[in-house]
Formats: structure tokens, C-alpha cells, sequence
């Protein structure tokens, strides 16, 4: 069996990639348990939280206020940073950003970096790149290192190995690491994993990470993580690079107390993560002597060119959406074929990609909106959604396969049959006529062809009544309505 | 009290008897009821798949048609929604600012059935009967666009006879989503089978919602799967008069 492709530019498109998910029920229910966990922790904190609405709007106000003034931020974040001994470079795309990290490693003639999770970094593909350049990337996030060993893809942003259960982790390592038998117990595994980071962390003298916040102010970079293998990296190594898009910027080392609280509350549902780090360049005698910060633009200019979908890039990548996303329960994250996955993902994934792939990402969601409703940034998700359906649509207008695809044939006849009240009573006869072939003798409709296929999978359709609201109505008044075309008045 | 009655293009066809209930329940309450013949589609359909510019010539007709009438009253949260959401991103990108006018002064005059039962004609006894046990089904829209929080239950707990049973995970959608049940077939399926789960675990007669669109997905599945739950608009229950002395015109 093959696994998930999580390159947007190849990946099948959504309905595909989750068919085959939709048949493995120990990973649905591996992510639906762990989603609901999460999402009642969260809940919790959130709920005991009186002014959550209000932090929520700070957060928001923030964020907005950044990407309003993103030139000026991310200057005097480079500013501070250099001046407290960082290097700052800035990528214009993936390519750009791999190159300049692979550069720094070989100038540290480095033949293993360890890394923290970082979602950039699976965003520019830099593992697989790092391995072409003879540079073995090590994983010490512990969900990745789980995924890294067992040769997984992650399926949700803040836990990337959600759709994993204990005794999948258990056997990962037992292969991996050589420990036949090793028990399936909490404690035992994370000694496991302990003893193999232990020798990561005191031999690798050079590390990657991305960050959660580059404060302006100061020129710091802020990471915040549950188990300290993170700060490990961080404090460790001779040479640090952070990968971070430019997005990630915030004005102030104040902004944090907002920003920090709706964070660990809505990823991990937690009152504050356990590990917050934060540092500024290069302290003598103290952590990492060599700091890089690499900024990612990668698209990111392009969304903030747009006024609906700058939002996007308000997000802090807690991933509550992904938490309470019905499709993603479904689902869980392979199915995006992106390391963004979920409702974030369906909007940030096509965008990143230039609307050119992963074009089905924005239809993948039946717009419930409950990812809006749990934002800490109150990202509209669902706007977004239907912005960029708009932009996939415009873009189908001038293809000539336009003609043969059902959906959009159907949408312009039915557009028709909606501009005037006489073409809709016409096609409500033509849809009378022609459904009365598919209806069974009892009313109602079991198969249909083409699309309506699609929803006759599994849900039987009632026929067309003899009668219309429309008629009945005609019928009651006695003709007393008149029909009047809007923009004709009557006279 | 006079309004119009919009009904939506799916309820025109499919559900009619979603409409006429309307009418007996609006009517027996006192309400002087119209319904412009002229209406079509509220043009949700087109601007969720995409087709913005098509969305906006049924928004423009919709708010052309109604912009003198005194209020509209709308058996579907969801074309409520799109009318309160959407409209004015559509009429800002492709109006002019007449049409921006009118749709701002028509705006606050558009109400979801249950809004304009409780918020304007402020009753919630509203003299039906109906004796049997319902799970109200909780459409996203009304949850989360129109944020209509307790009406219906305010509505439906006056009902005589009707015993109204709590469904686990209210808040979850059922997978309908629109053109998504037919883009996403699978996925919609497999959310649907989690939203009949928690309803048949209610061990309800009736599944009741303010939109027929998803209560045309959830009674679709129910039917296939030859079980006894039937779908039924809130508008049904309400203008029902089940076991009355007076009888039923049901």
C-alpha cells in the first residue's frame, strides 16, 4: 500500500485522497478520540476564561495591525535582531530558503542537524532537500520522531502524529530502535525516546527550528513546545538556524500575553505551554554562538496582496480548527496532501501553491463554520473558503473542459433558470419530466445518474411533488399575485 | 403585520408542503401574507460553489424584488445567512451604491422564520399540537450564522403534546454543505453517519431543523436506510394542529 502524498503539487485531489482514508476505521478513529480529547480540554480552558471573546478580539487586532504594517515590523525585527548578533537572510520562495539553510550548514560542514517541529519546514520540503545535500535531518519533536522512524506523514499541525495509537508507536520504536521489548506503557516510551535524543542532543552541534512569534521590538524569537526537547535544540547546539514566514512577526514583547493565552488554549488546552523559549541573537558563552533567522515570503506577499484572503495569514497555527473540523474528523490530515491540513490548510495550502494546485483543498469543506467560531484570531475561514472557490471558478471560465464538466455546466443553466420567474417554473416542469424516470412507484428517488449519482450514494432523494409551492399559492389567491419582474414596474 | 413570504427555489419544488405550513401558520397568527410569484433563489447555491458574478444577479433580483415590501419572512436559515453574510461582500464588489442602499435599508427587514415568530410578532405559543417525540436538529447556519441560540426551543417547548429530546453533539454539521454532498460524496457520508448516529440515539419519531436542505440529507440517508425517523421543518410542526379538538388540516 502506498502512503499519503503530502506534496500539494502531485497530491491527488481531496474526494481521492480521502477515499481510501474513509476505509481505514482505525485511523478515523484514532483522530476522531484524539480530536475530541483535545477539543474538551480546550473547551474547558476556554469556558473558565470570562473574557475569552475579548482576548480573542485582542488577538485578532494584533495580528491585523501586523499584516497592515508587515514592511515595518519585519525591518525593525531584522534591525534588533542583528543587532543582538543574528544573521537574518530573506527567501523569496521554498527553493530560495533551502538553498540558503543548506549554505550555512555546509559552511558548519555539517553532516547531521537536529530539528524541532516546524511546520515551515515541511512547507519547503527542507528534510528530503537536506538528505539530497548528504545532511541527515533528525527529528526530536517527539510526535516526529515517531513519523521520522516510522516513515509516516503527519496528519494535524500542533500533534502530527494524531492519527497514531500507542501500540503503532510502540511497535515504531521497538523496530526502529532496536528494542524487541520494549512495553507499550506511557513511561517506557518516552524512555525510549529519551535515551535516543539524550545522544542527539549532546552530539549534534547544529540545529533547525522554526518559530511561533518574531518580535520586532526586540529582535527575539519566541517557541513554545510541551516537552523541552525543543529547548534542547535551542540551548545545546554551536549553530542555530530559524526558519519563520514573514507573517510571524508581532510588534511587541507585550503582545505576547496576549497572544501566548489564546495560544496554549486553543492548541493544547493549556493555561500556558510548559516550555515558552525565547532569545534574542547571540549571547557570548551562553547557547548557540552562530544564529540565523531565514524569512520565508513563499506566496506570502500574494495573500496579503488580497483583501478578503489576507486573513489567512493572521493564523498562529493552533490548530483548533482542525480539532473541531467535522471533515477533518472524517478525514484526518493526509487527505489535505499538505502539511497544513484541515480548514487552515483547505485555505492556506492553495494559496501557497498560487492557486494553481491543490485546487479541490477550498471545496473540502461543507462550510459549517465552526472553525470560525473557535479561531483565536477570528479567521473567516469560510469567507476565505468561498473567495478562493470564486478565484478557482474564474479560472475554469476560460478553460474549454468547462463545457464537459457537469458541475459548471449545471450551475449556468441553473443560473439561467433563476433570472426570471417563468425560465424557473420551465425548468421546475423540465425537472418534473425528467426525474419522473428515476422515481419509484412509492415517490421516491433511489438512483440517479451523472452527479446526482454522487448523492444517491447513500441518500435516497424524494420525488417532485405534483404540485409547487408556487402553484398551490396561484391556486389559493386565484390569481390575485401578480408576476412582476423586478426592475419592471408595474403600472 | 404584513410580510412576504420568500420561499426558497428547493422548497418551491421539492418541499412545498414547507411553504404552505408557512402560510397556515403566518395566517392563523394574523399575519397579512404575500408571495411575490417573481422569486426565484436567494442565490446561495452559486456563490458557495464559486460563481460570484451568478450569485450577485439573484442577490440584485432578490433585493430589488423586495425592497419595498415590510418585511420577508424565509422558512431557511442558510438563504438567511447567505442574504445577511454574503449580500453585502457581493453588492460592495459588484453593485453600485443605489443597490448598496437598498440593500443596507432592506437588510434589518429579512427574518428567519423563528426570529420573526419570536423577535417581531414576539410569541412562542403558537397554538399547535403535535404528540410526538422530536430531536431538533441544529442547521449551522442558524447556529453559527444567524446565531439563533434558544428561539426554537423556546417555540418548539410550547408545542402541545410534543416531547422534544436532547441529540449528543448538537453543534456538529451533518455533512450536507450544498454542492459539497456531491463534490465530497464520500466525506458527506461518512459525516452523515455520524450525525444519524447521535439522532437515532435520541430514539425521536421526528427530526426537525429550520432548513429542509439538511433535513433533505439527514431524511435521504433515514429513508435508505428503511428506519422510522421521519424529517420534518419546524414550520410543519408549528403550523400543525395534530389532535386538536378543532381538527387538522394536515
Amino acid at each position: 500500500m502506498t502512503g499519503p502524498v503530502m506534496d500539494p503539487r502531485i497530491a491527488p485531489p481531496f474526494p481521492e485522497a480521502a477515499f481510501p482514508i474513509l476505509q481505514n476505521t482505525q485511523l478515523r478513529k484514532n483522530v476522531a478520540h484524539a480530536t475530541d480529547v483535545i477539543q474538551a480540554k480546550r473547551n474547558h480552558l476556554v469556558a473558565e476564561k470570562k473574557d475569552w471573546q475579548e482576548l480573542r478580539t485582542s488577538a485578532a487586532a494584533i495580528r491585523a495591525h501586523v499584516l497592515a504594517n508587515l514592511a515595518t515590523y519585519l525591518e525593525q525585527f531584522e534591525k534588533n535582531c542583528t543587532a543582538a548578533g543574528g544573521v537574518v537572510h530573506w527567501a523569496k520562495d521554498a527553493a530560495e530558503a533551502r538553498q540558503i539553510i543548506i549554505d550555512i550548514l555546509r559552511e558548519e560542514k555539517a553532516s547531521e542537524v537536529i530539528k524541532i517541529k516546524t511546520m515551515t519546514s515541511a512547507e519547503i520540503q527542507l528534510n528530503p532537500a537536506l538528505e539530497a545535500a548528504g545532511i541527515t535531518a533528525s527529528e526530536t519533536d517527539l510526535a516526529e520522531i515517531i513519523l521520522q522512524l516510522g516513515n509516516e506523514e503527519p496528519s494535524h499541525i500542533v500533534v502530527p502524529a494524531l492519527h497514531v495509537n500507542r501500540q503503532q508507536v510502540r511497535d515504531i520504536f521497538a523496530r526502529r530502535m532496536g528494542l524487541p521489548q520494549l512495553p507499550d506503557d506511557p513511561e517506557a516510551l518516552t524512555a525510549a525516546a529519551r535515551t535516543y535524543l539524550r545522544k542527539k542532543f549532546l552530539t549534534v552541534p547544529t540545529a533547525i527550528s522554526g518559530a511561533n512569534f518574531l518580535i520586532a521590538d526586540t529582535g527575539s524569537v519566541a517557541i513554545v513546545e510541551s516537552e523541552g526537547n525543543g529547548r534542547m535544540c535551542l540551548t545545546l547546539p554551536k549553530t542555530l538556524i530559524t526558519l519563520a514566514g514573514i507573517e510571524k512577526v508581532v510588534p511587541r514583547f507585550s503582545d505576547l500575553e496576549v497572544l501566548l493565552q489564546v495560544l496554549a488554549r486553543s492548541a493544547t488546552g493549556e493555561r500556558l505551554n510548559p516550555y515558552n523559549s525565547l532569545w534574542a541573537g547571540v549571547t557570548p558563552g551562553d547557547g548557540p554562538q552562530n544564529f540565523h533567522v531565514v524569512l520565508l515570503d513563499n506566496g506570502r506577499s500574494e495573500i496579503l496582496a488580497r483583501k478578503v484572503e489576507r486573513q489567512t495569514l493572521q493564523c498562529i497555527r493552533c490548530a483548533a480548527c482542525l480539532n473541531t473540523c467535522p471533515v477533518y474528523r472524517q478525514t484526518g490530515g493526509h487527505a489535505y496532501g499538505s502539511p497544513y491540513a484541515g480548514p487552515i490548510g483547505a485555505i492556506l495550502t492553495p494559496q501557497l501553491e498560487h492557486m494553481r494546485h491543490a485546487q479541490s483543498l477550498p471545496y473540502a469543506s461543507s462550510l459549517c463554520g465552526a472553525c470560525y467560531e473557535v479561531c483565536p484570531v477570528k479567521i473567516n475561514i469560510p469567507e476565505v473558503l468561498i473567495d478562493l472557490r470564486a478565484q478557482v471558478v474564474d479560472q475554469e471560465r476560460n478553460e474549454s473542459k468547462r463545457w464537459t464538466d457537469p458541475m459548471y455546466m449545471g450551475m449556468k443553466v441553473a443560473n439561467f433558470a433563476f433570472s426570471s420567474a417563468p425560465r424557473f417554473r420551465l425548468a421546475q416542469w423540465f425537472g418534473r419530466v425528467g426525474l419522473r424516470f428515476f422515481t419509484d412507484k412509492d415517490g421516491w428517488i433511489r438512483k440517479l445518474p451523472n452527479l446526482g449519482s454522487r448523492w444517491t450514494l447513500s441518500r435516497d432523494l424524494p420525488g417532485m411533488p405534483d404540485q409547487t409551492f408556487r402553484q398551490w399559492w396561484a391556486e389559493k389567491e386565484g390569481g390575485r399575485s401578480r408576476e412582476t419582474e423586478p426592475g419592471k414596474e408595474a403600472r | 403585520m404584513r410580510a412576504s413570504l420568500f420561499i426558497t427555489c428547493y422548497n418551491d419544488t421539492l418541499f412545498p408542503q414547507t411553504g404552505r405550513a408557512a402560510v397556515r401558520l403566518l395566517e392563523r397568527l394574523g399575519v397579512d401574507l404575500d408571495f411575490l410569484p417573481a422569486q426565484t433563489c436567494c442565490g446561495q447555491m452559486h456563490a458557495n460553489t464559486g460563481f460570484r458574478g451568478e450569485a450577485y444577479s439573484q442577490a440584485r433580483r432578490f433585493v430589488q424584488l423586495y425592497r419595498d415590501t415590510e418585511c420577508v419572512v424565509i422558512p431557511s436559515s442558510s438563504c438567511v445567512a447567505m442574504i445577511r453574510e454574503q449580500y453585502p461582500g457581493l453588492f460592495e464588489e459588484l453593485g453600485n451604491g443605489d443597490l448598496r442602499k437598498q440593500l443596507t435599508a432592506l437588510l434589518p427587514r429579512v427574518f428567519e422564520l423563528s426570529e420573526f415568530l419570536t423577535d417581531i410578532l414576539k410569541v412562542e405559543d403558537v397554538g399547535a399540537c403535535f404528540p410526538h417525540r422530536v430531536a431538533y436538529h441544529a442547521s449551522c447556519h442558524s447556529l453559527r450564522g444567524l446565531h439563533i441560540g434558544e428561539r426554537p426551543f423556546r417555540l418548539l417547548s410550547k408545542v402541545r403534546g410534543l416531547q422534544l429530546v436532547p441529540i449528543a453533539n448538537l453543534d456538529r454539521c451533518c455533512g450536507f454543505g450544498g454542492t459539497f454532498s456531491v463534490k465530497n460524496a464520500e466525506v458527506s457520508t461518512a459525516m452523515l453517519e455520524s450525525k444519524l448516529t447521535d439522532l437515532l440515539a435520541t430514539g425521536a419519531e421526528y427530526c426537525t431543523a429550520l432548513d429542509n436542505s439538511c433535513l433533505m440529507h439527514v431524511g435521504g440517508a433515514l429513508h435508505r436506510q428503511n428506519l422510522e425517523m421521519k424529517p420534518i421543518h419546524l414550520a410543519e410542526i408549528l403550523a400543525s394542529t395534530e389532535g386538536l379538538p378543532q381538527g387538522s388540516d394536515r
